[in-house]
């Protein structure tokens, strides 16, 4: 088991917050395990601390009890080893620094050279598709195209795992859809563990191998929802009757009602 | 070239043919409704004795003008020194704060008296005054700056595992700027006002503000006036100078809007 726990992307073993004394009570008892290589949803309502849990693994809050191990480190020792991308809803890109230099910037974190950075950039900007906007300011791109150059600056350093908070929640549902899209390229193209916190059903089903479901007060694992949609997924995607049986299955859990009959793991 | 020459034609024509219409109304105006000369003398009469005075205008320009530069030097080099201080440890900020708001709105001016007998009648009571209505503005503001980061901000900073001195300067100092910069305009201004209100409480012969009080006591009024202008060109010239600074600092670390 030890050994199995070790190989793990994320292991979550029994994960408890709450905030302040006698306060929110935001995870409970949390028991979740992601593989290498996977794209896990967490969704869930408001409040039921998807947030939260993003966060812990991320070692930027800690847990009141259990523990997080990312590829068998601790949480806190992956953090300082920067094992993990983070894309925020807000793409929180620097204002006095290009396109280039935002992407650029965990790469002087880790003290790269100015060469090797340049052509890592570089390569990046491609893969988001940005050529032409390197010498770019933040504001001077749409909310889609800022997301971009977050993403790229999450997967400039190729981290093994990503860690994403509702980072297309503030975009059109059009330019969302063509987002997913570009994501599960970017997610192919890169073999990384992507953790994604959405309040989307159709975007957590149509992005994930697995959703995990949350529900509210104290935060719980509600159940978690495999998808056996083969990848590439395209916009066609979201009109297979599959999809459709998924998007009910996540949906009758997020209501607590009885799993729909989809194969539901517990 | 040509279409720039043409550009800043159109740009500065107007203000400039303003500014001659007010000159000429304002001369025509002393004389259409005989205005008495201690309320308001004629530009013509103005701009003479500023020729004949000018020497001794600017030099008294000169040494009230050192007054303000290095108040403004002080203070404002005081206030960016405290705010990064309250930055690093916000407990100390958070309990200064109110007091520091509450210093701003004092009116400073009104110690210029007692300043003379602490930091004499010669230019130290002035720098005093200057570098103290300077100070406030710039420490006020340079804290907001450094600390109004977007939380998102500094958890993407501790993702990468970023010391204390990293966020400072990679992410605290540059948000700053912008705010360092609009206070450093108020504080050009502010030391202007407190070097020259300063020596209306007492200060050397050679200086502006003395020059203007008594020229206007001797009801030489074109005089005053003179000096005044004199004072003007000068509070007008450091804060082009400041905005410039802003201006090639934000080349360097451009913000949002600035273009």
């Amino acid at each position: 088991m030890t050994h199995e726990h070790a190989a793990a992307a994320v292991h979550i073993a029994g994960v408890s917050k709450v905030f302040g004394k006698g306060g929110t009570h935001a995870l409970d008892d949390i028991e979740l395990e992601f593989q290498p290589g996977e794209f896990i949803s967490l969704i869930g309502p408001s409040g039921c601390g998807k947030s939260t849990l993003l966060r812990v693994i991320g070692d930027l809050l800690e847990p009141s009890e259990g523990l997080v191990r990312i590829g068998g480190k601790t949480a806190h020792q992956a953090r300082l080893d920067r094992d993990y991308g983070m894309v925020f809803q807000d793409p929180v890109l620097y204002d006095w620094r290009t396109v280039a230099r935002n992407i650029g910037l965990p790469l002087e974190m880790m003290g790269w050279d100015r060469r090797r950075r340049a052509e890592r950039v570089q390569a990046m900007i491609e893969l988001v598709e940005l050529g032409g906007f390197a010498d770019h300011h933040p504001w001077q791109l749409s909310g889609g195209m800022q997301q971009r150059v977050a993403i790229a600056r999450a997967f400039a350093f190729e981290p093994a795992l990503l860690l994403m908070d509702e980072p297309f929640g503030a975009l059109d549902e059009m330019t969302r859809e063509r987002m997913n899209i570009e994501l599960l390229r970017i997610w192919g193209a890169s073999g990384s563990t992507v953790v994604f916190v959405t309040h989307s059903i159709a975007e957590a089903v149509f992005l994930s191998t697995r959703v995990v479901v949350m529900s509210p007060r104290p935060g719980r694992v509600a159940g978690i929802v495999p998808v056996d949609l083969p990848y590439p997924r395209v916009f066609e995607t979201r009109e297979d009757s599959r999809f459709f049986e998924l998007v009910t299955a996540v949906r009758e859990l997020l209501r607590g009602g009885a799993p729909a009959p989809v194969g539901v793991e517990a | 070239m040509k279409g720039l020459g043409a550009r800043a034609l159109k740009e500065w024509l107007p203000p400039a043919a303003l500014f001659v219409v007010a000159v000429v109304g304002w001369q025509q105006a002393v004389n259409v409704f005989d205005i008495q000369r201690f309320l308001l003398p004629r530009p013509t009469a103005i701009f003479a004795s500023w020729h004949e005075q000018w020497g001794e205008l600017w030099s008294a320009g000169w040494y009230t003008f050192q007054e303000a530069l290095w108040g403004f030097a002080v203070g404002c080099g005081a206030g960016i020194a405290v705010a990064l201080v309250l930055a690093r440890w916000r407990p100390l900020g958070t309990a200064l704060m109110p007091y520091a708001i509450a210093a701003n709105a004092v009116p400073i001016i009104a110690f210029a008296p007692i300043a003379n007998a602490w930091f004499g009648i010669d230019q130290g009571s002035k720098i005093a005054i200057a570098a103290v209505l300077c100070f406030f503005p710039v420490m006020i503001n340079v804290l907001r700056g450094l600390t109004s980061v977007h939380p998102s901000s500094l958890e993407l900073m501790r993702s990468y595992a970023a010391g204390n001195f990293a966020v400072f300067r990679k992410v605290r100092v540059p948000n700053s700027l912008p705010y360092l910069f609009s206070s450093l305009k108020v504080a050009s201004v502010l030391a202007m006002i407190g070097a020259i209100v300063g020596e209306y409480f007492g200060g050397a012969l050679t200086s502006l503000g003395i020059q203007i009080k008594s020229a206007a006591a001797l009801f030489n009024f074109e005089t005053a006036w003179a000096a005044i202008i004199v004072a003007c060109i000068l509070g007008i010239a450091f804060y082009l100078a400041v905005s410039l600074a802003e201006k090639l600092a934000m080349r360097i670390y451009p913000a949002r809007g600035a273009q």
